[in-house]
């Protein structure tokens, strides 16, 4: 793999993560590349979740787990002690695999973030709330409802406004972890448009199922396999020229 | 077989029928006592009069409405701050092993008799007051204070389920969005666990309505309208309670039609609980 452009964001090296005793990474090694979108794919069960959350340190919410290794954003390694995790966390945003908007309602969904960082001026959290809506290509359909309950939106939408909540941060990257997998082919569609857009500006890491979703829109893809990252190169060469003959059976559908 | 189950399930709805019934039975007596005297001096009288004096055939309640309340109120501003920092203590920031521990103290905190609660009032609280506010010592303070201990667990024991219900979703997206953990417990458990802690409150407070034994010990049973939180009162359940033992005629009529107003401040709040357990987002 060429580490040429684009620049790095992020950086793994030598990671291993442990729950108990389950060695669930095993010595990952991988570069983020800035405002690009980075695919993850493999069977289940084969750590890509877990490797998503060590990205963000969500891991450290479940109770004895073990992490080894390093992680760089922008060089500064995430896991050295005394690591502001709120602030890494406003810095690398996250969109879970089923739409989790708060029992609110929409416009508190999204003011939420900027609420959180200090901001409490209203008609600066109303522009906030409209920017980031629109940034998510949801503007048009609740901008009229903006105070009904966020559970009474569709799944879709739901988790656009997931994703807008997370651009009102204003985050650098975005970890998505199967953020399609409980939408219908449309909505689907909708979050991979809004994926094309958002990259110009963030960096993405889309763990996804899919393998015609990672090939349609990632530049760069991982194969996980058993915990381990055994292939890392563009999209195109994963796809089109697999080295590893496991990568092969499975972008190939062949994978039992 | 079949026949051994169709046995059993007769008998389960002949209880289940039976102890409606007895309910019904009870509720049916109160109100077969207490309606003819309310009926007879007539309900504002009875409900906004401020004279309870038996022998000369007065019977207003209305200070022992307004003591109830007053007494609840003071427990609960006692009661909710102090149960909910505990629902949320054992359910956001202790190890499951010590809540292992500190939940059963907290149920047996329920079930220690009330009368026990009173004697350590009556013991502890009373000559404290007395000494550093003056008064009769035997006062709403001292009552609510006392309450305010009693509903705990129920405050405690239901905002903790509603808090431990919510899908653990809420909490990793609080926090993933980079909301600190108080930020995610205050700004989003809390909010979504509203209806839980609400009816939490509620039940708490008919609780505290309800409350007689330590009461009697520990208010000092003024028949009056109280002015202050130093004041002896007399609550509706402590009316009943002290006088019923001798009471006869009309008095022992007016005792029951306490018992009926009693009756339906509790059905309106377990009727206000049980409709805002049920209105849960989901
Ligand atoms: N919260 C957890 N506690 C314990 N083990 C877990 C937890 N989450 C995942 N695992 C284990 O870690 C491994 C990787 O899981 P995961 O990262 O969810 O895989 P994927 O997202 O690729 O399907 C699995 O063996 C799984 O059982
Ligand atoms: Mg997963």
């Amino acid at each position: 793999m060429t580490e040429s452009n684009p620049p790095l964001k992020m950086e793994v090296r030598g990671l291993h993560f442990y729950y108990g005793s389950n060695h669930a990474l095993k010595n990952i090694n991988i570069v983020i590349r800035d405002r690009q979108i980075t695919a993850l794919i493999g069977p289940s069960g084969c750590g890509k979740s877990t490797f998503l959350r060590t990205l963000n340190r969500l891991n450290e919410l479940i109770p004895q787990t073990r992490i080894e290794g390093t992680i760089r954003l922008d060089g500064e390694d995430i896991y050295q002690p005394g690591t502001d995790v709120v602030a890494l966390r406003q810095r690398v945003g996250m969109v879970f695999q089923r739409p989790n908007p708060f029992p609110k309602s929409i416009f508190e969904n999204v003011a939420f973030g900027p609420r959180v960082l200090g901001v409490h001026t209203k008609s600066k959290i109303e522009e906030k709330v409209e920017q980031s809506l629109k940034a998510a290509a949801l503007w048009p359909e609740v901008s009229d409802r903006l105070h009904l309950n966020a559970l009474g939106l569709t799944l879709g939408q739901q988790q656009r406004l997931c994703i807008a909540r997370v651009l009102a941060v204003q985050p650098e990257v975005i970890l998505m972890d199967e953020p399609c997998s409980a939408l219908d082919p449309l909505a689907t569609l909708k979050i991979e448009e809004l994926m094309q857009e958002l990259k110009k500006k963030y960096t993405i890491v889309i763990v996804t199922h899919n393998m015609r979703q990672a090939a349609r829109t990632s530049g760069w893809t991982g194969f996980f396999h058993l915990g381990e990252l055994l292939e890392y190169a563009t999209t195109e060469d994963i796809f089109t020229r697999p080295q590893n003959p496991q990568t092969e059976n499975y972008v190939t559908g062949r994978y039992g | 077989m079949a026949m051994k189950e169709k046995i059993i399930e007769k008998i389960l709805l002949l209880t289940a029928f039976s102890s409606i019934f007895i309910l019904g039975l009870i509720t049916f007596f109160i109100f077969k006592e207490g309606l003819p005297l309310i009926l007879k001096i007539g309900i504002k009288a009875f409900l906004l009069g401020e004279k309870w004096i038996p022998s000369k055939g007065l019977f207003g309640v209305f200070p022992m409405i307004v003591s109830s309340f007053w007494v609840t109120f003071g427990a609960l501003l006692l009661g909710i701050p102090l149960g909910l920092a505990c629902a949320i203590f054992l359910s956001e920031l202790i190890p499951p092993s010590v809540g292992l521990l500190l939940r059963p103290a907290i149920q047996l905190l329920a079930a220690i008799p009330s009368v026990i609660y009173g004697f350590w009032g009556l013991i502890v609280l009373v000559p404290l007051i007395q000494n550093h506010f003056g008064g009769p010592g035997l006062s709403i303070l001292a009552g609510s204070l006392v309450l305010g201990f009693m509903i705990l667990p129920t405050i405690i024991t239901i905002s903790e389920d509603s808090l431990k219900a919510l899908p653990p979703t809420y909490k990793a997206g609080a926090l993933a969005l980079g909301a600190t953990h108080w930020q995610t417990i205050w700004r989003v458990l809390i909010p979504a666990a509203r209806s839980g802690v609400v009816a939490s409150v509620i039940l708490g407070m008919g609780r505290a309505i309800g409350e007689t034994m330590a009461m009697i010990m520990i208010l000092g049973n003024a028949v009056k309208m109280p002015t202050s939180f130093l004041d002896s009162a007399r609550t509706l359940t402590t009316n009943i309670g002290i006088e019923m033992g001798y009471a006869s005629g009309d008095h022992r009529q007016a005792l029951f039609a306490t018992g009926v107003v009693l009756f339906f401040i509790i059905m309106a709040l377990n009727t206000l609980a049980i409709s805002l357990s049920r209105r849960r987002v989901h």
